[in-house]
């Protein structure tokens, strides 16, 4: 494509782009994120692309490969438009069926839509899926318009258009002033000020400036960033270069994961077209601005999420943090002012330069503005991306969008601010979610991720899991997070081996605050918190292993043994085929039993059977 | 191997604030980072070697030993945990008597766990030579591993 | 041109130059701050968390590590508060469980009434205060050891544990030690560190040792002097 020369000129190939956009056109948008990939999304493309070629349609209908709709639970899918109608958990044998009976002869094929397991009623339409209606989509939407490869598509929907207008007012304080009035914060987890940061990096001392985009997402159980970054790449560079603007910063970085290989793939196109059409580089829109972009890859260390480590990462060295008694906005990379934003923080930008500070000001709390993504998974019904205005409750999301616990079983935490943060019980669901409220509880707003659990997991094992992930993430520098995380390990191991004392939680929160305010950066000063908060609201349950010697949701293996129900025990000898030790025995259709000798409790036998007939206890 | 290096530092024009990048790329190259790769690297960029040491056993992506002929990477993240990783995790180091980060001694078979892949609604997810398999669980898993030509001790038919 | 601040450090006046870290700050008025990792011929590095100590920012306190922290004109500091003092009990009593014997440690723990570490403790004798390695590198300039692995697994070695390609046997690294866990020997000529063996080089003129061939060659190589500049004549017979 032809380099673009000034925001008029982009201007008019929008609407040039926008015009060639037929509404009635039919359009089928197959879900190509990462989750509807591993479903198996990539032949379903392939029979599509064939299916519409056999019947000469390519011209008629197109066929758009979009980023993560968000509903991965019900993958593959695909939104049939104009009419926005939802099929879900799609196999490649579907496809003639519903081009030849959907497409051209508008009907609907009954057993591909998504049915709401509360009302038990088939949903056609997208925007009527329970899951959607509460959402707010403002930032996360697009990903079904376009196709993330496609520059020309994102243009048309307005894209780069924020940028055109901030070059044109050329006023980047004014820039500023607009994120500031807007409320935005960090949406990477702490949630600072993101007009703050850019005016402290806008008014620093030194050149060059750099502008960092943060997708190390490495929290884990989150993943909006990946799913923004491989869906709709241009709206987090165009987030960059207004920032790049108002802070006056030439050079700009993505430090991305990679274990994130299409989001890399994806976002280096999008520089590449931005390049090649003018949006980046040397005098963007003839405005005499320049700012470029240079993607750098980790090495797989979550420590590199926290902002002096990332710098040294990216400077070619182990990811240690250094102490932050000066802020990075005066010396961060190579010791210049450097402005550091996430992804989804990227990605709001262009919608607030757009939509006008005060409509951005109207939605969320007092001191939460805009929306937030988060990926709800775990135990929980609609696993998937949602994203929602600040301020909703805890309770609408994971019981109205996510449609509740699997299974009938009961809900026990929702655990948020990944290792950093704390599980949440049902006394405090009702909370609206934003930054403040989320630290009173004291668990964090994090990056997003939002992981529920219900009666089958001990909180006593999640604490353990948090400290054992960052035992082995902890770059290892200061002796409160490498040492101290360790050893209160070492305690909960105790505890969760029925050698626990009473006394190891007083310990435990001794230790807790201590590492919090001893620890040199932000990992280890919130390690604890996965421990404090589960001892402060699941205490019960740390005594039940230490005094009972009991683990309640029978999880942890030293206090719990295997046997079978014999009332709903079939004798399908299923548990027996499966059991790597034969400790599971019985004749075909006669009551199994397990030998407590030989089982090694792996969960084998719990899996196969299919009639609840294996009982922990 | 010299060229090879050579030609991989010449994309990052040299560049050693771009030596994970860098190190990643050999590995590709290599399927790990042999000792001589290191060497030629901290020659080629004029970095001590105790530096480039440091990075490949700081990131958890690097590898000095060779890898199996098949990787299976299973995720670890806290979505995959509270729906059973840990007892995949036991499964597969039974069947393949190596711990997570090691490698089988015929060099088939490389276990690893990471801490979170960003898939978080297939949880348990198990990457087997690049490919994404969700909701996992023991009986799949061993599955795959005798796909793959493991011998699994149970009699569960398929 | 250098600017002089006044702060208050435990209820004391105290003048500094601007630039100067609290822990020198307070050294200069007899105040000792107990610190591991800290040494003014190195960077500031802020790894052992000994040295930490409250600060007061209007409303809040923090606690901060004093080698890192700069002065700062009214800054109210206090070296010795609970929260300061339950810091330093955790970070020694979490070291004691790697090196439960040396004296240097047992005092620091000694002063703050601590006997024992209730930790298990798993003698590894290294306190990962990386001296040595940023001697080796910020001092002598040659980099020769470095950290292996991270979090727990974090260990001082030498590239590939295996003899160090870039060591002049200059010995920094063992004596700058605070536990005294790097082994030299000297013995008939050799130097043995890092289970490596280099020659040591006599002088000349009186036969005296002067020091390891390497180190020697290092010098000639830095100063660009030819190497007999520095086995002609030792000190004592210059």
């Amino acid at each position: 494509m032809k380099k673009i020369k000034s925001a008029a000129e982009l201007n008019a190939l929008q609407e040039e782009l926008n015009a060639r956009l037929d509404p009635n056109k039919p359009c089928i948008a197959i879900c190509c994120g990462t989750g509807c990939m591993a479903h198996g999304t990539r032949n379903l493309v392939e029979r599509f692309q064939q299916e519409l070629a056999d019947r000469q349609l390519t011209e008629k209908i197109s066929l758009r490969r979009t980023g993560c709709h968000g509903f991965c639970e019900r993958g593959p899918m695909v939104v049939l438009h104009p009419q926005k109608i939802f099929y879900q958990r799609i196999k490649v044998d579907d496809v003639p069926e519903i081009i030849d009976k959907t497409i051209l002869g508008e009907e609907i094929i009954d057993r591909l839509l998504y049915r709401d397991p509360v009302t038990k009623e088939k949903v056609v339409h997208e925007y009527e899926v329970p899951f959607y209606k509460k959402q707010m989509r403002l930032v996360f939407g697009m990903n079904g318009m376009i196709e993330p490869t496609r520059i020309e598509d994102y243009l048309a929907i307005g894209g780069y258009g924020a940028l055109a207008k901030v070059l044109t007012q050329g006023d980047p304080q004014a820039v500023i002033d607009d994120i500031s009035a807007a409320g935005l914060r960090g949406r990477g987890g702490g949630g600072f000020p993101t007009g703050r940061k850019w005016n402290a990096t806008r008014k620093a001392e030194g050149s060059p400036k750099y502008v960092i985009c943060n997708a190390d997402e490495g929290d884990p159980g989150a993943y909006m960033d990946r799913s923004l970054l491989e869906g709709n790449p241009h709206s987090v560079l165009e987030g960059m270069i207004i920032g790049a603007y108002a802070i006056g910063s030439s050079h700009g970085y993505i430090y991305v994961r990679n274990e994130y290989p299409l989001a890399v793939e994806n976002i280096t196109l999008a520089i590449d077209k931005a390049r090649e059409m003018g949006l980046l580089g040397q005098d963007i829109l003839g405005s005499g601005f320049d700012f470029d972009i240079v993607i750098n890859r980790g090495g797989g260390a979550f420590v590199c999420g926290e902002s002096s480590a990332l710098f040294a990462s990216i400077e070619g060295r182990a990811g240690e943090p250094r102490a932050k008694y000066v802020h990075a906005t005066d010396k961060g990379l190579y010791d210049k002012p450097t402005c550091l934003n996430n992804v989804e923080t990227w990605a709001n930008v262009p919608l607030i330069i757009n939509k006008g500070a005060q409509w951005y000001a109207g939605i969320g709390t007092e001191h939460s503005k805009g929306t937030k993504i988060f990926s709800l998974v775990g135990k929980i019904n609609n696993t998937g991306l949602v994203e929602v205005p600040m301020g909703i409750t805890l309770r609408e999301i994971v019981f109205e969008i996510g449609g509740g616990i699997p299974k009938g079983r009961k809900f026990k935490a929702v655990q948020t601010g990944g290792p950093s943060g704390g599980c949440i019980p049902e006394a405090h669901l009702d909370i609206p979610v934003d930054f403040d409220e989320l630290s009173k509880l004291g668990t964090m707003m994090g990056s997003g991720g939002m992981i529920v659990m219900d009666e089958r997991n001990c909180m006593v094992d999640v604490a353990k899991y948090f400290l054992k992930f960052l035992e082995e993430e902890s770059c290892g520098k200061c002796t409160p997070c490498r040492e101290g995380i360790y050893q209160m390990r070492k305690i909960l191991d105790r505890i969760t081996n029925g050698e626990g004392k009473l006394e190891d939680l007083d310990t435990l929160e001794w230790m807790g605050q201590a590492i919090k305010d001893g620890s040199l950066c932000a990992l280890g000063g919130s390690a604890p918190n996965p421990v404090l908060t589960t001892l402060r609201y699941f205490r019960s349950e740390y005594e039940a292993h230490i005094i009972d010697k009991k683990c309640p949701a029978g999880v942890c293996k030293a206090l719990i043994t295997y046997g079978i129900d014999p009332d709903k025990c079939t004798g399908c000898h299923a548990c027996a085929r499966v059991c790597p030790t034969g400790a599971a025995t019985g004749e075909k259709k006669e009551v199994h039993q397990i030998d407590q000798e030989k089982c090694i409790k792996c969960g084998a036998c719990y899996e196969a059977c299919k009639f609840d007939a294996i009982t922990i206890v | 191997m010299q060229e090879k290096i050579a030609h991989i530092i010449g994309k990052y024009h040299h560049d050693k604030g771009f030596l994970v990048p860098i190190l990643q790329d050999v590995q590709k190259e290599f399927n790990y980072l042999p000792k001589e790769a290191l060497t030629t690297v901290g020659a080629l960029l004029q970095v001590p070697l105790s530096r480039i040491y440091e990075i490949a056993t700081f990131y958890r992506a690097f590898s000095l030993t060779p890898r199996g002929k098949h990787q299976m990477s299973l995720c670890v993240g806290t979505a995959c945990h509270v729906r059973g990783a840990p007892i995949i995790q036991d499964g597969i180091e039974r069947v393949l008597g190596v711990k997570a980060g090691q490698t089988t001694a015929d060099l088939e078979f490389t276990f690893e766990t990471v801490n979170c892949l960003g898939a978080c609604a297939l949880g348990p997810i198990l990457v087997v030579d690049g490919e994404y398999q969700g909701q996992m669980t023991l009986s799949k898993a061993n599955k795959l591993l005798k796909k793959l030509g493991k011998k699994v001790a149970t009699d569960e038919e398929d | 041109m250098s600017q002089t601040v006044t702060l208050t450090i435990d209820g004391r006046q105290v003048q500094a130059e601007a630039g100067t870290t609290l822990l020198e700050a307070a050294r200069s008025v007899n105040i000792q701050i107990p610190h591991l990792c800290s040494n003014e011929e190195l960077a500031p590095y802020g790894a052992c968390r000994m040295c930490m100590v409250e600060i007061r920012q209007g409303q809040r306190t923090r606690l901060v590590a004093s080698c890192i922290y700069e002065v700062e004109e009214g800054l109210e500091v206090q070296t010795v508060t609970e929260r300061v003092l339950n810091v330093r009990r955790l970070v020694i009593e979490l070291l004691l469980a790697r090196n439960p014997t040396h004296p240097t440690l047992l005092k620091m723990a000694a002063d703050l009434g601590i006997e024992k570490t209730r930790f298990e403790v798993e003698v590894k004798g290294c306190i990962l205060c990386g001296l040595c390695v940023r001697t080796c590198r910020e001092v002598v300039g040659v980099s020769a050891i470095g950290f292996e692995g991270r979090g727990t697994s974090r260990r001082v070695t030498t590239p590939f544990n295996e003899a160090p390609p870039d060591c002049i046997a200059c010995g920094a690294c063992a004596t700058v030690c605070p536990v005294g866990v790097i082994p030299l020997k000297d013995k008939a000529g050799i130097r043995t560190i890092w289970k490596t063996d280099y020659p040591l080089q006599r002088c000349e003129s009186c036969g005296r040792i002067i020091a390891p061939v390497k180190q020697l060659e290092y010098f000639a190589k830095i100063t660009n002097q030819p190497l007999s500049h520095f086995t002609e004549h030792c000190v004592h017979c210059r």
